[in-house]
């Protein structure tokens, strides 16, 4: 690699050094690098630091190097994903449209040829597309290579820095003042205000450097580690074992079995509370009343964890053990072995038991003959009752509607019982057909001679409970702390620097900081008051 | 109770009131030749008032969480108070970094723009449905607004440095930009004013319209310019509407809101005309001598410096605070809401302005024009996504 010896203090410099690392003298034949003109003030923004990027364009992974450090390309990424983040707002994403409808039908339904063309081009899944992640994997990689590019020479360069600086280097600096006669009285004053003002001095042959902050200049790499940690843990849910998302529906007292733990854990759902706000509670009076209906308050679940012990046998229940025993609400998982699970959802009233009852058709008084219960969950095929009665179940519709005329049941779950039931008369081989569920009794034949009427039934809760578990969580924590202490060491502290330069005739004084000019202003004005050094001259200000 | 609530009601009428002061009195300080640097007599008394008006607020907020028992900022007119609220204060401690009259001058009005526009909304005590009640509403919420806020100065700013900057002399596209955002103004002024006045006669309109299979009825508190899809007039002697909203709009209230925008559209550009009228230029043109004395310099640090202290405050409120409550709520830390999209588009924003602050030929006029875009933003969150696109948000 070649070197860059420093013509005025012999410092050796790395290829592409645009300031020299311990003097800061402009390195003639590099200005262009930063866009430094003649007689315009210096770019300080990377101290002209050798950068890759700067330096070296042959190869193909130059190509790519160079590409990834350009803050235009890191700029134009976020602006690009920023716009698409925003189309997928334009019409609701896949997972907020509502379940069992297609959604080629629905996109079109609703929102018209927009709609459609929106589907078409598989925006409504927007965020999880190959694309989208392309894009924040290409933000990924220009936040590292950027960063690594600018981090190293950087730092390089403030670990070189002298006090002692070439008079080029101060003459070029924003602010900047000269000061002829000036007595060492009054230099040393001005240096232990900046002491005072918490200046870390250097000193070399009576050049001084006063520096604060300069932790702060790396807090945009520290923020950008957090950014690549937050991201590597988001990739790291797609690995199976660290994220678990699954869903379990448990019935009121009901034990059901925890999914994607090999059996090893129970959940009873002992109660499901759902709770309203008092409609007379003069505190919400109106809004509920505004609102036009009950506003929920609380959804709960009063839960116990088991744990199955001993070996598991197959077709046998396992002995269980009580692991925790509390209470799910929104806002309040519960939490067993890395595993949560949390209220999401509920089924009110769900249909338990169902207790029918036999009568003469024309019986206007409906006494029973013979009545039989049907657990809806599990129901029986026969049922052998009193009085020689004999029913057999032929259909069973858990949640019944009318399906272009025939009977059908829109899911597994008891919402909406029906039933055709066969129902032999004591004595009789020949079966009356009959249908009977919620609010109804048909009778098929119209000749039926017993009817079967609903007598009795049980209700109860079902929760639905989330079941995850995510390992990724710590990783994603880590990153969004490290980036707020990144973020807040680069903003909330500033880099300030002041030199002071004895010439032949007096004292040169300059200063730089990354941000906040104001503020090193008030510094330095205050440093100098009762001196006879000039007040540095804003030469950004002057220019225009 | 019910006094309690009546209490904190007129601390923030007092607040609104005393903001209103303060912005005359910074007014005051234009003329005032000794107040360059802040050190003048009224731009103290300014200052001081707003600091009493900024408590009476805190008041107003202290009163109503103990009356609703819960922290108020859980429905829009909560959340935008607080928000203005937030303005206040972020406008308070950048007035004691750079000691500059005129950010009063462009802060307040703003601060008082968005509290009018938030007693627009249904003030009452509403109860906590059970996915709000958690601390994280209060902690999510409040650094969120308090983010938002910081990032608004930025855009007080920026405007006064577009003003101040931007050659009036001949017409051209940012002229015309500038005249946008002015009229912009001007249009939720419009808001303000036409929701008034059509309440202070208490005017209703009801309609009767099909929402997925059923019947609703919505109230309308404006003369119904568009009317709900296949929607049916009730009330009797009321404008009839002169067009139906389209069927993509959903909610049950889209189409009012849509027509409450109309309202606002079109008496911003009545109040705007007014004003041509009236000045015989540009608005922005009539503003610019009173800003002379500006430092354009001082303006643009301000401007970035806003941003710089506010973009962290907004990520750790809107962003990772979000995160941690969505967590808890839903179990998942992000769900692409479409405000939790817009939370981090205004995040990808203010992180480009941040990286272009970086790039030569990004200060000034551009990254004054970038910090009015990024605030434009924030209200889009605010107000349209709450108006167009219905989320998981409590607002919405």
């Amino acid at each position: 690699m070649k070197r860059i010896t420093c013509e005025s203090c012999g410092h050796v410099n790395p290829e592409g050094t645009v300031l020299c690392e311990a003097c800061g003298k402009p390195i003639e034949k590099n200005q262009h690098i930063d866009g430094n003109k003649p007689g315009k003030l210096l770019n300080m923004r990377y101290e002209g630091s050798a950068r890759r990027s700067q330096t070296y364009n042959k190869s193909v992974i130059d190509k790519i190097w160079n590409f990834f450090s350009s803050v235009k390309v890191g700029v134009t990424l976020i602006v690009i994903t920023l716009i698409a983040s925003a189309v997928g707002t334009i019409f609701p994403q896949e997972m907020y449209i509502p379940p069992n409808v297609d959604p080629a039908q629905h996109y079109a339904d609703q929102y018209g040829i927009l709609g459609k063309i929106y589907y078409q081009l598989g925006l409504h899944n927007l965020y999880s597309s190959w694309w989208y992640m392309i894009l924040i994997a290409l933000i990924g990689t220009s936040i590292i290579i950027a960063s690594i590019d600018r981090y190293v020479p950087l730092h390089r360069a403030l670990k070189m820095q002298k006090p002692k600086r070439h008079k080029a280097f101060l003459q070029k600096q924003r602010l900047f003042s000269e000061t002829e006669n000036i007595s060492n009285q009054d230099v040393k004053h001005v240096k232990d205000r900046l002491k005072k003002q918490r200046y870390k001095i250097k000193e070399e042959d009576g050049h001084i450097l006063a520096e604060k902050g300069r932790f702060s200049r790396w807090g945009p790499y520290v923020n950008h580690i957090g950014l690549i940690v937050f991201l590597i843990g988001a990739l790291m849910r797609f690995i199976p074992f660290m994220y678990i998302d699954d869903y379990v529906w448990v019935r009121e007292g009901e034990t059901a079995v925890v999914p994607e733990t090999d059996q090893q854990y129970y959940v009873e759902n002992k109660e499901f509370i759902m709770e309203t706000y008092d409609e007379n509670d003069e505190r919400y009076q109106e809004a509920i009343q505004k609102q036009g209906g009950a506003v929920p308050s609380n959804y709960q679940t009063d839960a116990v964890i088991y744990k199955a012990s001993g070996e598991a046998v197959t077709g046998e229940d396992p002995e269980l053990e009580k692991v925790k025993e509390g209470s799910i609400q929104v806002n309040k998982p519960l939490k067993f072995d890395g595993f949560a699970l949390y209220q999401s959802s509920y089924q009110l009233d769900e249909f338990k038991s169902m207790t029918f009852k036999i009568h003469e058709t024309d019986d206007e008084a409906e006494e029973a003959l013979a009545s039989f219960t049907v657990n809806l969950m599990d129901p029986e095929y026969e049922y052998e009752l009193d009085n020689g009665f004999r029913v057999v179940i032929d259909q069973y519709f858990p949640e019944y509607f009318m399906d272009d005329g025939t009977p059908a049941s829109q899911s597994k779950y008891p919402r909406n019982p029906a039933f055709v039931f066969f129902v032999y008369p004591p004595g009789e081989d020949t079966p009356e057909v009959s249908f009977a569920g919620i609010g109804r009794n048909v009778d098929a034949s119209g000749e039926n001679d017993y009817k079967v009427g609903l007598q009795n039934f049980e209700v109860r809760d079902v929760t639905g409970l989330t079941l995850k578990r995510d390992y990724t969580l710590p990783i994603i924590a880590l990153g969004g702390l490290i980036f707020m202490i990144g973020v807040i060491q680069g903003m909330y502290w500033q880099h300030r620097r002041v030199w002071i330069h004895p010439s032949d005739s007096g004292v040169m004084l300059a200063a730089h900081t990354n941000k906040n000019w104001y503020g090193i202003k008030r510094e330095i004005e205050k440093a100098i008051e009762g001196t006879e050094l000039n007040m540095v001259e804003d030469q950004l200000e002057i220019k225009q | 109770m019910g006094d309690l609530t009546q209490v904190s009601s007129a601390l923030l009428y007092f607040a609104f009131i005393l903001y209103l002061v303060a912005t005359f009195v910074f007014a005051g300080t234009i003329r005032d030749k000794r107040t360059d640097k802040g050190n003048g007599k009224l731009g103290k008394v300014a200052i001081t008032i707003t600091i009493i008006g900024f408590l009476t607020q805190i008041g107003y907020f202290i009163t109503r969480w103990i009356a609703s028992q819960h922290a108020p900022v859980s429905n829009l007119f909560e959340f935008t108070t607080f928000f203005g609220m937030m303005l206040v204060f972020a406008f308070i401690i950048i007035y004691f970094i750079y000691r500059l009259n005129l950010l009063g001058l462009f802060t307040l009005p703003v601060a008082l723009l968005i509290i009018a526009y938030a007693s627009m909304f249904p003030r009452e005590i509403s109860p906590l449905i059970p996915s709000l009640k958690s601390h994280w509403l209060y902690i999510h919420v409040t650094t969120a607004a308090t983010g938002e806020a910081i990032l608004a100065v930025s855009f007080a700013a920026g405007l006064i440095y577009l003003i101040r900057q931007i050659d009036q002399t001949q017409r051209s596209k940012r002229t015309t930009w500038l005249e946008v955002v002015m009229y912009a103004v001007f249009s939720t002024l419009g808001f303000v004013i036409i929701s008034s006045l059509f309440s202070a006669f208490h005017y209703s309109a009801e309609f009767q319209f099909p929402v997925e299979g059923e019947e609703i009825t919505v109230e309308y508190q404006l003369p119904a310019i568009t009317g709900p899809d296949d929607g049916e007039l009730q009330t009797e002697g009321v404008m009839q509407p002169l067009f139906e909203a389209p069927g993509w709009m959903h909610g049950e209230n889209a189409a009012r809101k849509f027509n409450t925008l109309i309202w606002s559209v079109l008496t911003g550009a009545v109040l705007y005309l007014l004003a041509r009228l009236i000045l015989r230029k540009r608005i922005a043109a009539a503003i610019q001598p009173l800003l002379k004395r500006a430092n354009p310099d001082l303006v643009d640090e301000i401007s970035y410096r806003a941003v710089a202290i506010g973009f962290p405050v907004f990520t750790l409120g809107a962003l990772i605070f979000a995160m941690i409550w969505a967590q808890q709520a839903w179990d998942r830390f992000w769900g692409w809401d479409p405000k939790e999209v817009w939370a981090l588009i205004t995040w990808f924003f203010y992180a480009a302005f941040l990286h272009l602050r970086l790039s030569r030929g990004w200060h000034g006029e551009k990254s004054a024009w970038l910090a009015v875009g990024g605030f434009a933003i924030i209200m889009f969150n605010l107000v349209a996504v709450n108006l167009i696109i219905a989320g998981l948000h409590s607002y919405a």
